[in-house]
């Protein structure tokens, strides 16, 4: 479905080159919903970037659909961190979810109908004419989900959606995320640093390393389908996971620092262990 | 109450400066600073009278002609200019030759190019007009927000849908501002290019006024073009604060979080 394949971008400038992303392959299959977990500052924007077509790598593909991705692909909707800068201010909470669908041509009944149906999953079916900048800052980001559900994507990325709202807003949304998933199966990304999110909402997390970022690991999340924020998060085996998430994060820190301390912007192989294979024994 | 206060403190100082001057001047025997009462007797007659149509109308015509043709222009080119960085540099030197002269003394070259006619007054509106609109557009379409346009791009929203809903709106927060800008330069530019070989308009009239000794009918001309500034800011703003309701409702939001 999502095929990323050896993607690498390096940032050159007058004085000095960056290699932000070194070597990332993964596939993501029809319907799944994966999320993507790493340290501050490891490339998991640029990656998402170059993922939704917005940025060129320097080298390596994305394919989506069998199609290589070179711009923003029709069948893919993104959901950003930032949603008092991603949301249309000049227009009415309808009309940002409305436009994208006025650019793909629906006709406007239909338009109508996905408008409602999205808003009304979100939970904002009361707020049709207000303006986003009249909302919270929770039910900004609702909108945007709602405008990416509504656009009726393939694929859904989602880069650190909840990284700015309150923790008990933050909660919901998660819950809302698994939500929508099950009712549309929309195969999904959803890129966060924060470890216990990355748990509790994928079906599978991919472990990024620091910057210059490889894939640190691939684990499958066995935990049961139906989640909740008290149960799921207290179940020995989240807590087992969650361990083992937070183990790989920080060897991959230590084993940055020591390829820092060796050569700064080295060209050679990652100094710590190859990424794993997917492994479901824990530790 | 606080309708009545409102009202109160908006007229209340013009209302004062009248009086002001009506009293000072009522027995005013000077030539040249006649009473209040004979400027406003003058300002009725003949400003309202066969005045409103042989020159008010036609300085209102031009001025509208070239603030329409100014924003246009200014428009168009601010689009181009602010989405390139080639064409930007390619022109900005340029730009900045034009901005420097100042417009009055283009009207002798433009009589000579246009004629002395409508045109070269409204090429001379525009003119010198469309500066601070042009480059306030520049500015506006260069600050589009980077999330704002990956959005747009993510969303497909391409070429001409994207100048209409992303970077228009996005920048009209600064165009109004030059917007406003120009207008005032525009009014002023209306009768300085009257001044010159004109046979009609406020500024022409005014001029006549002054050359054959009618003084009050000088004064009630300079009341005139006073009164048709303020209305058109008060009309402008009207406009304004329709088209940046959205801006107002944010930046109000912005401060109280």
């Amino acid at each position: 479905m999502l095929d990323v394949r050896g993607i690498q971008k390096v940032y050159e400038s007058k004085d000095r080159t960056v290699e932000a992303v070194r070597d990332l392959t993964f596939t993501l299959p029809a319907g799944e919903l994966a999320c993507l977990v790493g340290p501050s500052g490891c490339g998991k924007t640029t990656l998402l970037k170059i993922m939704s077509g917005l940025l060129e790598p320097t080298s390596g593909e994305v394919r989506m659909e069998g199609q290589v991705v070179n711009g923003p692909p029709p069948g893919m909707a993104v959901v950003f961190q930032e949603y008092g800068r991603s949301l249309f201010p000049w227009m009415t909470v309808r009309d940002n979810v409305e436009l994208p669908l006025k650019q793909k041509k629906l006709a406007p009944a239909r338009r109508k109908e996905l408008v409602e149906e999205s808003l009304a999953a979100v939970g904002l079916a009361e707020a049709h004419a207000a303006y986003p900048w009249q909302l919270s800052g929770g039910m900004q980001q609702r909108v945007a989900i709602a405008r990416a559900v509504a656009y009726e994507p393939h694929v859904l990325l989602m880069d650190e959606p909840f990284a700015a709202v309150d923790a008990q807003t933050r909660a919901d949304l998660e819950d809302l995320i698994r939500d929508l998933w099950h009712r549309f199966q929309v195969t999904t990304l959803f890129v966060t640093h924060d470890i216990d999110e990355a748990v509790y909402l994928g079906q599978r997390v991919l472990i990024l390393s620091n910057s210059p970022t490889v894939i640190r690991d691939d684990l499958a999340i066995d935990l049961p389908d139906q989640r909740d924020q008290l149960t799921t998060r207290s179940s020995p085996r989240f807590a087992e996971l969650r361990a083992r998430v937070y183990e790989q994060i920080h060897r991959s820190k230590d084993a940055a620092a020591d390829a820092d301390a060796e050569q700064p912007v080295a060209a050679g192989p990652v100094s710590g262990p190859a990424p794993a294979a997917p492994d479901h024994s824990g530790f | 109450m606080s309708v009545l206060r409102r009202v109160g403190m908006t007229l209340g100082l013009p209302v004062i400066l009248l009086a002001a001057w009506w009293f000072a001047s009522a027995g005013s025997t000077s030539f040249f600073f006649p009473p209040l009462s004979e400027i406003l007797d003058s300002l009725v007659e003949e400003w309202f009278g066969p005045r409103l149509a042989a020159d008010v109308w036609p300085s209102l015509y031009r001025l509208a002609a070239g603030y329409a043709l100014a924003v246009v222009v200014s428009l168009a080119l601010g689009v181009l200019i602010g989405t390139s960085r080639t064409v930007r540099a390619l022109t900005e030197p340029v730009f900045e030759f034009f901005r420097a002269i100042p417009p009055p003394v283009l009207v002798p070259i433009f009589i000579l190019l246009f004629g002395l006619g409508d045109g070269m007054k409204i090429v001379v509106i525009a003119f010198g007009c469309m500066w601070p609109i042009l480059l306030n557009t520049v500015e506006g379409v260069r600050a589009v927000d980077e999330v704002l346009s990956d959005t747009g791009r993510v969303y497909g929203l391409r070429g001409w849908s994207r100048l209409r809903h992303l970077v228009l709106p996005s920048a009209s927060p600064q165009i109004y501002a030059g917007l406003r800008q120009g207008l005032s330069v525009a009014i002023i530019l209306m009768v300085i290019s009257e001044l010159f070989a004109a046979e009609n308009g406020l500024g022409y009239a005014v001029v006549q006024a002054q050359r054959s000794f009618a003084i009050p009918e000088t004064w009630a001309g300079m009341l005139m073009l006073g009164l048709l500034g303020f209305l058109l800011s008060l009309l402008f703003r009207l406009v304004e604060n329709r088209q940046l309701a959205w801006y107002h409702g944010l930046r109000r939001a912005q401060r109280s979080s």
